[in-house]
């Protein structure tokens, strides 16, 4: 059992602000994802929680103990960084089996142990082998055991799948997710691949300029990002995000466009900007639906086939490209026009002063 | 600008055959990809175009004529790298003007500047055509190096991996500039890259190598729906095909340790033992589903889920759009897309079916 609890808790490097003071909560067995752009604080903080790093201020509990000041040894909890750095000269067995018998396991009970987290991971046959002769994937697996073996209470992952090339990352975060809901070891766990963060966590903490920017689930932070930065870092394009100006009922966009507000977006525009005022129109690319009757007019830059989809990128006037997702086979050539709705649901505002989302009213 | 072609092109260093027996063309104003991992060719390809190395057999033809003895300097090509080798001190102008300015062309000024200002429109850096390199964003840096290659107006455009060093939202903004600009120039293209989302979104035609061998070239649609073998059928798309052992018994497709049942498709001579491919796309949740299964894992990616469907004691990929209120251990009932399957040898190799 292991929860985690950061109270204002900060960190300066001289003059550098890492991180800003910050309150994080991660549950008992949760999944969490420090996401964010590099430099953005997600490291640091990760550190400061494994003691690695000590505070500048602010206060670490672990499981109720304030342990801001406790030797990372000492912390109670177990923690593992890169799976990396296995040692070259011991087989995958006696790589696995070190951190058991380092702490005294007796070795009946680590050979158990080994056998049953080689099982989990399909890499009984590779228990005989060096690292040398492994395949990228399977030495990752390996280090993983090694890492799982000895069951700690949380797991702290800096970008363990960084050095992976695609293929076996989509692997490996499957592993690790499945390894998490088996093992029920709470997890914090750093990345910049917004993929990999929807992908794993029970919930993201997006970070960005040493601050925290949202904390939810991968639904929330996908339909309801808090403010720009979010809506365009989650989501593979972005977030459209188009300049309008508030007017009459409807958004007035470039190129001549007129997108009606929906009804029940009216009275939380109205309050947030008055009768008229400059707002952002937010829409994911799977939300613009073409139909010949459209209320949006726009020119095709560029198509693409993604497999099992095709991706329209729109130029609504001279310089601003949306992304549409449509189905496969649509193609069309450049410079041909075309018109598209939005599916109200969908739709997202965004005060351009302060980047804030709008609130999102209650129908 | 110019089609290429590489005929029976074959390259060693010391015992190592790098490429083999390599053959393909580039039409006149082609956007085409080479696409394989690392160690699979496909920079010593590009660099056999350029003259910059030299291939043990075949040729290489520009506009149907051999250009084998020409040094690189004449073979009238442009370059862009992972690397910008730009000139920190020099203005995004002078960069761009540089190759114009070389006393090879000695090109009149007035001229440079048509060429130049024109470039930097196409690729939106206007804007920067004062200010010095060293102060560019990465992206930018990248646009003025595809710009000084497209002042030039070379016979043929050679990319390698020119966006691999960017971060994910950049490379997705540059990929569709880059398309834009290739469909506006008409820019005969090779793009190396061992992408297959740069691949699949910005080629007209993808060459697959691996390990020195070409394997396969087609459209993305016909990489994509009709993989020569499953390397091809790995290598693109995500997530990844199902492969899955099967087998058949008369005219009963099994796939191995399921309850997976096809009919064996018409006319066809599907081996005793082979492999069956769907991608995930073509597994589809239905509560009339013909198969059962229990969901193995969720991973949401906003867009669409991912589901790992556990169907005996096989394991399926699924794709479902937006996100789910499925739960891990929930039984789910599925169709497989028949007109959709891809059949292989065991070998790997895949096997025509009409």
């Amino acid at each position: 059992m292991a929860t985690i609890e950061l109270r204002q808790v900060e960190k300066k490097f001289g003059s550098l602000h890492a991180v800003k003071p910050m309150d994080l909560t991660i549950n008992d067995r949760e999944f969490v994802v420090l996401l964010g752009p590099s430099g953005c604080g997600k490291t640091t903080t990760l550190r400061m929680i494994s003691g690695l790093e000590t505070v500048t201020g602010g206060r670490i509990l672990l499981n109720g103990r304030d342990v801001t000041w406790v030797h990372p040894s000492r912390r109670d909890i177990a923690f593992v960084f890169q799976f990396f750095a296995l040692y070259p000269h011991l087989t995958s067995k006696e790589n696995i089996i070190f951190p058991l018998l380092a702490q005294g396991t007796p070795r009946a009970e680590a050979e158990k142990r080994v056998s049953e987290v080689a099982d989990f991971l399909r890499i009984s046959h590779l228990m005989g082998l060096r690292p040398g002769v492994l395949s990228g994937g399977d030495q990752q697996r390996v280090a993983l055991a090694r890492a799982l073996v000895r069951r700690p209470e949380a797991f702290l992952m800096d970008e363990p799948l960084g050095a992976l090339d695609a293929d076996f990352r989509e692997t490996m975060r499957a592993e690790i997710k499945r390894l998490h809901i088996a093992e029920d070891a709470t997890t914090v766990y750093v990345t910049h691949d917004q993929i990999e963060a929807m992908a794993m966590g029970d919930r993201i903490v997006v970070m960005s300029e040493a601050v925290i920017q949202q904390i939810g689930t991968p639904a929330e932070v996908y339909y309801n990002p808090a403010n720009l930065f979010v809506a365009r870092f989650i989501g593979s394009p972005g977030m459209n995000l188009v300049n309008g100006r508030f007017a009459d009922g409807a958004v007035h966009l470039p190129g001549n466009n007129h997108y009606p507000v929906p009804q029940e977006w009216l009275p939380a525009l109205q309050r947030a900007i008055g009768r008229e005022g400059d707002v952002i129109l937010g829409f994911r690319p799977e939300a613009a639906i073409l139909n010949e009757n459209g209320a949006l007019a726009a020119e095709v830059y560029a198509s693409d086939m993604h497999g099992a989809y095709a991706m329209l990128h729109l130029n609504l006037n001279g310089d601003q490209i949306v992304h549409a997702r449509a189905a496969r086979g649509i193609r069309y050539p450049i410079g041909a026009s075309v018109r598209f709705d939005l599916a109200p649901d969908m739709v997202r505002f965004f005060d351009p002063r302060t980047e804030a989302a709008l609130p999102w009213e209650v129908r | 600008m110019s089609s290429v072609e590489l005929r029976n092109i074959t390259k060693r260093f010391k015992d190592v055959t790098a490429l083999d027996d390599v053959s393909f063309s580039i039409n006149d104003g082609e956007f085409f990809v080479l696409l394989g991992p690392t160690g699979a060719g496909k920079t010593t390809t590009l660099r056999i175009i350029a003259g910059l190395e030299h291939q043990d057999e075949g040729s290489v033809l520009f506009d149907g004529e051999p250009v084998d003895h020409l040094i690189p300097s004449d073979r009238d090509i442009a370059f862009v790298f992972q690397q910008y080798s730009l000139y920190p001190t020099m203005t995004v102008y002078d960069n761009l003007a540089f190759p114009l300015r070389s006393p090879m062309r000695r090109t009149p000024e007035p001229e440079i500047r048509r060429r130049v200002e024109r470039a930097a429109e196409t690729l939106h850096i206007t804007h920067l055509l004062d200010r010095k390199t060293a102060n560019l964003s990465g992206g930018e840096m990248q646009r003025v190096s595809i710009g000084r290659a497209i002042v030039r107006e070379p016979r043929v455009f050679l990319m390698d991996e020119p966006l691999s060093n960017l971060d994910a939202k950049l490379r997705e903004a540059l990929r569709v500039e880059l398309k834009h600009i290739q469909k506006t120039v008409n820019s005969t293209t090779l793009f190396v890259t061992h992408d297959q989302i740069e691949a699949l979104t910005m080629a007209d035609r993808i060459g697959v190598l691996r390990e020195g061998h070409l394997i396969q070239v087609g459209t993305p649609d016909d990489i994509y729906d009709r993989p020569a073998d499953t390397f091809v059928a790995q290598l693109v798309g995500t997530p990844r095909i199902n492969l899955l052992k099967a087998s058949r018994d008369n005219g009963t497709l099994h796939v191995d340790e399921s309850t997976i049942r096809l009919p064996v498709p018409q006319g066809d001579h599907l081996p005793f033992s082979f492999i069956l491919g769907v991608r995930p796309e073509d597994v589809k949740l239905s509560e009339r589903g013909e198969f059962g299964g229990q969901i193995a894992l969720i991973e949401p990616l906003g867009v669409e889920t991912i589901l790992h469907i556990r169907s005996g004691e096989q394991s399926l990929l699924s794709i479902v759009a937006g996100m789910t209120n499925l739960r891990i251990g929930d039984e789910v009932r599925f169709d497989i897309n028949r007109n959709r399957l891809h059949y292989f040898q065991s070998d790997g190799v895949r096997i025509p079916v009409s």
